[in-house]
């Protein structure tokens, strides 16, 4: 009998601990007090935004063919390889040459410009004369580092942006889920974190070969305007940028001029201040298109070489659009557009009204739980909410120490583990009663009792525990709040309604005068 | 619950006397052993069954499906307070100006203070457009500042589609997986009994939610898989007693063994699914709408689990039973 102080013992450490853990959620505690964490709540509970993305990685991978091909057909036009054609089949870009003894020529072109391309042996006859795709190498960066790269690039936005307690993940193979607690705009948020944010710099068409706006000429794109800035414009604008926004190191925010709204300046490395340089120099009094995610927020004239390695974009943004601009120019553009699959914003009010709701609910249900058994079954009734008080207590305990989310549907987990903790006393306490009836004294009836109960109470805590994790499998967000509810409950309730509950049934018929139990 | 009393004395506390005492009683909600021939009930009640299924089956195909929710069918849903009573009408026609006409508004809480508005599919641009448009067309009606968004939620249709398999194979696969663990622990017929009483169960419940309406979401589908596994504890019971009455009388039928097992289990049965109906039930009515869908489901499925587990689990098994016996 002597490990009855030991288990016991054990069970009043796990009580103090837990009681230790829990108190700064219920209450303010001294700078001295041990622990100072709070129970952590999820989105549900204290308002925020849900935002699961899809990194569309095969769409990044169509850009950067894309981008090859306009790419090549500048560099071929300037190499003067005579009447040529680039076409994108797939993501393969096939290049025909009017003068075919040239092949040669363009394919030792393309071996020292694109090193990412591999030229693929043609069949000869009908076929294109170079035929280029990808390199493996080149479509496992983009895939590996596409998911990883966006994760970086959000954080970053999201911490200029002022959240508190942000969290991102990656889940699945290319999603991403932002939680962000509390916040205010969610709009402006999204538009923050999903904008692709590819800054480019292209020169306006001019001349016969720009084509029209129907037909445009070769190595020639039609963009549109921005809404906000050139309305419905279109432009015929250069394929192939002179810069990308890769290559810029800072921007910040300027108000311009009077009725002109806010204006973003930025600052180019050196190796994109000389491309600047050479490209507005050489192209003094042409239009510069600067385009954000495919729209023409501006495309002001070249008054005069540009060598500082710096710019402005104006558009007449607001403020918080022209901060907004400036951080994601600062921290570089998404390697691949993203999806917005699902978005979850729950307001400060009801996150307040779910969780006095879930309280409400919890303590009613237990006060129910607690008076019935222990009208029902006396003395044993007594222990059994002994432990389903310990029990409550250890799960709360376990949500604050392991850092665990509380969600509205874990609150209605714990309210159902109340109800089913009991479950495993009362299979004792029944089995123990037809000891009792057959005529067994109090210890050898306990012993049975709890002998002849233990695999039912085993078989129907392990099912429950196993939908348990099925469902953490199945669900995510709150759902998961509630399976982890559900199966700590199963570990706790095995803990305290047959641990515990024996430890203080072993303590009372330690004494030997003690020769009956109430149940 | 109604209280019978054994009619002798409720003495819940057996006083003294050591091992030769007479048999306690205790305070009971029902006797030891109500002596009620279940198995002879279970040809009845399996035709209650049958026709329970029926008519969920013909509820779903009748009203075309679930009442599904923007987690299954994709699009946009926002719910907003008002802070006096509002007619629904009103808030109807404010998004009908919107250019909102598809959207769904129900008053929730049945206050005139809360709304949902739902609109269903749509592959355009996803969510923020959708609830940005709600939150106009009733800031132009009412005013700005003149209501509290609750909460927004916006699922695109991929997502819808991505749940339903999983949702599917998870209710699967924890019935199998119950059948499995009871075969292990048990035996083959009594794995088969537990998983067919399982689905049993979540059919009856599904047509439960298409009988009233409710809104079928990711929620409700964690209610059901939380059924399949509470709903095999009571069948768990009988079945360890079924197993252990009959190692003790060899010699008598396994219809007889069934039926004294499930007698003397009664009143934990009772009792155990008492407890959790009860505060299911609190859940239910105190929790707030959030989670009405989510224990309204629960509630519904314990009380069918707990019914099944006697009248279909248990005559699933004796079938079984027999037809092996006979082949031996």
């Amino acid at each position: 009998m002597g490990s009855i102080g030991w288990r016991g013992g054990a069970f009043l450490a796990l009580l103090l601990a837990s009681a230790v853990v829990i108190a700064p959620t219920f209450a303010s505690v001294p700078a001295w007090w041990p622990w100072q964490r709070t129970i952590r709540l999820g989105l549900d509970l204290r308002g925020g935004t849900y935002l699961l993305y899809q990194v569309e990685v095969e769409q990044a991978i169509d850009n950067a063919v894309d981008r090859r091909a306009g790419e090549l057909e500048a560099e071929l036009r300037e190499a003067n390889l005579g009447a040529f054609t680039v076409d994108r089949v797939g993501r393969e870009i096939q290049v025909r040459l009017a003068a075919k003894d040239r092949r040669a020529e363009a394919r030792r072109l393309v071996e020292d410009r694109f090193p990412d391309l591999v030229v693929s042996e043609s069949a000869g006859g009908e076929a294109a004369d170079l035929q280029l795709r990808l390199a493996e190498r080149e479509l496992s960066r983009l895939r590996d580092g596409a998911v990883s790269q966006a994760l970086e690039i959000m954080r970053k936005r999201i911490d200029q942006f002022g959240v508190t307690e942000p969290t991102l993940q990656t889940q699945g193979q290319d999603q991403i889920v932002v939680q962000l607690p509390g916040i205010q705009d969610p709009q402006r948020a999204k538009d923050l974190i999903g904008r692709t944010a590819l800054l480019e710099f292209k020169l306006l068409a001019e001349g016969p070969q720009a084509g029209t706006l129907q037909a445009p000429g070769p190595g020639i794109q039609v963009l549109p305007g921005d809404a906000n800035g050139g309305g419905r414009t279109q432009y015929l604008v250069e394929r192939r940028p002179i810069l990308t926004g890769d290559m810029i190191t800072d921007a910040s925010v300027r108000p311009g001029g009077v009725g002109e709204g806010y204006a973003v300046d930025f600052t180019l490395d050196s190796r994109g201040a000389k491309l600047f340089a050479a490209a507005t120099t050489q192209h003094v009094r042409r239009r510069l298109a600067i385009v954000l995610d495919g729209y023409v927020q501006s495309a002001p004239e070249i008054r005069e070489p540009i060598t500082g390695g710096q710019g402005q974009i104006t558009g007449r943004f607001r403020i918080e659009e022209a901060q907004d601009l400036a951080n994601v120019l600062r921290h570089g553009a998404l390697p691949a557009p993203l999806r917005l699959l699902e978005e979850r914003t729950v307001g400060p009010s009801l996150g307040r009204d779910s969780i006095r709701q879930g309280s409400v609910s919890f303590v009613v249900a237990s006060v129910f739980i607690v008076v019935f058994m222990l009208l029902y079954y006396r003395g044993g009734g007594l222990v059994a909410d002994l432990a389903l008080l310990l029990n409550v207590l250890l799960i709360l305990g376990a949500f604050a120490a392991f850092g665990f989310t509380l969600t509205l549907p874990g609150i209605a987990g714990l309210v159902l583990t109340v109800g089913m903790a009991v479950d495993a006393n009362v299979l004792i306490l029944e089995r123990v009663r037809e000891e009792l009836r057959t005529g067994k004294g109090a210890r050898a009836a306990i012993a049975a009792g709890y002998e002849r109960a233990w695999t039912a109470i085993l078989d129907t805590n392990v099912t429950t525990f196993l939908s348990g994790l099925i469902l953490f499998q199945f669900g995510s967000g709150p759902v998961r709040g509630f399976a982890v509810t559900l199966c700590l409950g199963i570990l706790t309730t095995l803990l305290t309604a047959v641990f515990a509950t024996r430890v203080l049934y072993d303590w009372r018929l330690a004494n030997r005068r003690v020769t009956t139990v109430s149940v | 619950m109604k209280a019978k009393r054994t009619g002798e004395a409720h003495e819940a506390v057996q006083r003294g006397g050591g091992p030769a005492a007479a048999p306690a009683t205790f305070l009971a909600l029902i006797p030891p052993n109500p002596g009620i021939d279940f198995i002879k009930l279970s040809p009845g009640m399996l035709v209650l069954s049958a026709v329970l299924i029926g008519l969920s089956l013909a509820l779903l195909v009748y009203r075309g499906g679930l009442n599904y929710g923007i987690d299954f069918a994709g699009g946009t849903m926002v719910e907003v307070r008002f802070p006096q009573p509002v007619a629904t009408s009103d808030v109807r026609a404010a998004l009908g100006q919107a250019d909102l006409r598809g959207a769904t508004v129900q008053d929730i809480g049945g206050g005139s203070t809360d709304f949902q508005v739902r609109v269903q599919g749509g592959e355009t641009e996803m969510g923020s457009a959708v609830a940005d448009d709600v939150r106009r067309g009733l800031q132009a009606k009412f005013g700005e500042g003149s209501f509290d968004v609750l909460r927004v939620e916006a699922v695109g249709p991929k997502v819808g589609r991505d749940l339903w398999r999983r949702a599917l194979l998870a209710v699967l696969a924890s019935t199998v997986v119950m059948g499995v663990y009871l075969w292990v622990k048990f035996n083959f017929g009594f794995g088969i009994g537990a998983a067919v009483a399982l689905l049993h169960d979540v059919v009856i419940t599904v047509g439960a939610l298409a009988l009233i309406h409710l809104e079928f979401d990711l929620t409700t589908v964690a209610a059901l898989l939380t059924v399949v596994g509470f709903s095999v504890n009571d069948t768990v019971i009988i079945f360890d007693r079924i197993r252990e009455t009959r190692a003790r009388l060899r010699k008598e039928p396994l219809e007889t063994v069934a039926n004294l097992a499930i007698n003397e289990t009664l009143s934990r049965t009772v009792i155990t699914s008492g407890t959790a109906i009860a505060v299911t039930a609190c859940l239910l009515t105190l929790g707030g709408a959030v989670i009405h869908g989510f224990a309204f489901t629960l509630l519904a499925g314990f009380v069918i689990g707990t019914y099944s587990s006697i009248f279909v689990a248990t005559p699933v098994v004796l079938a079984i039973e027999r037809r092996r016996g006979h082949r031996r």
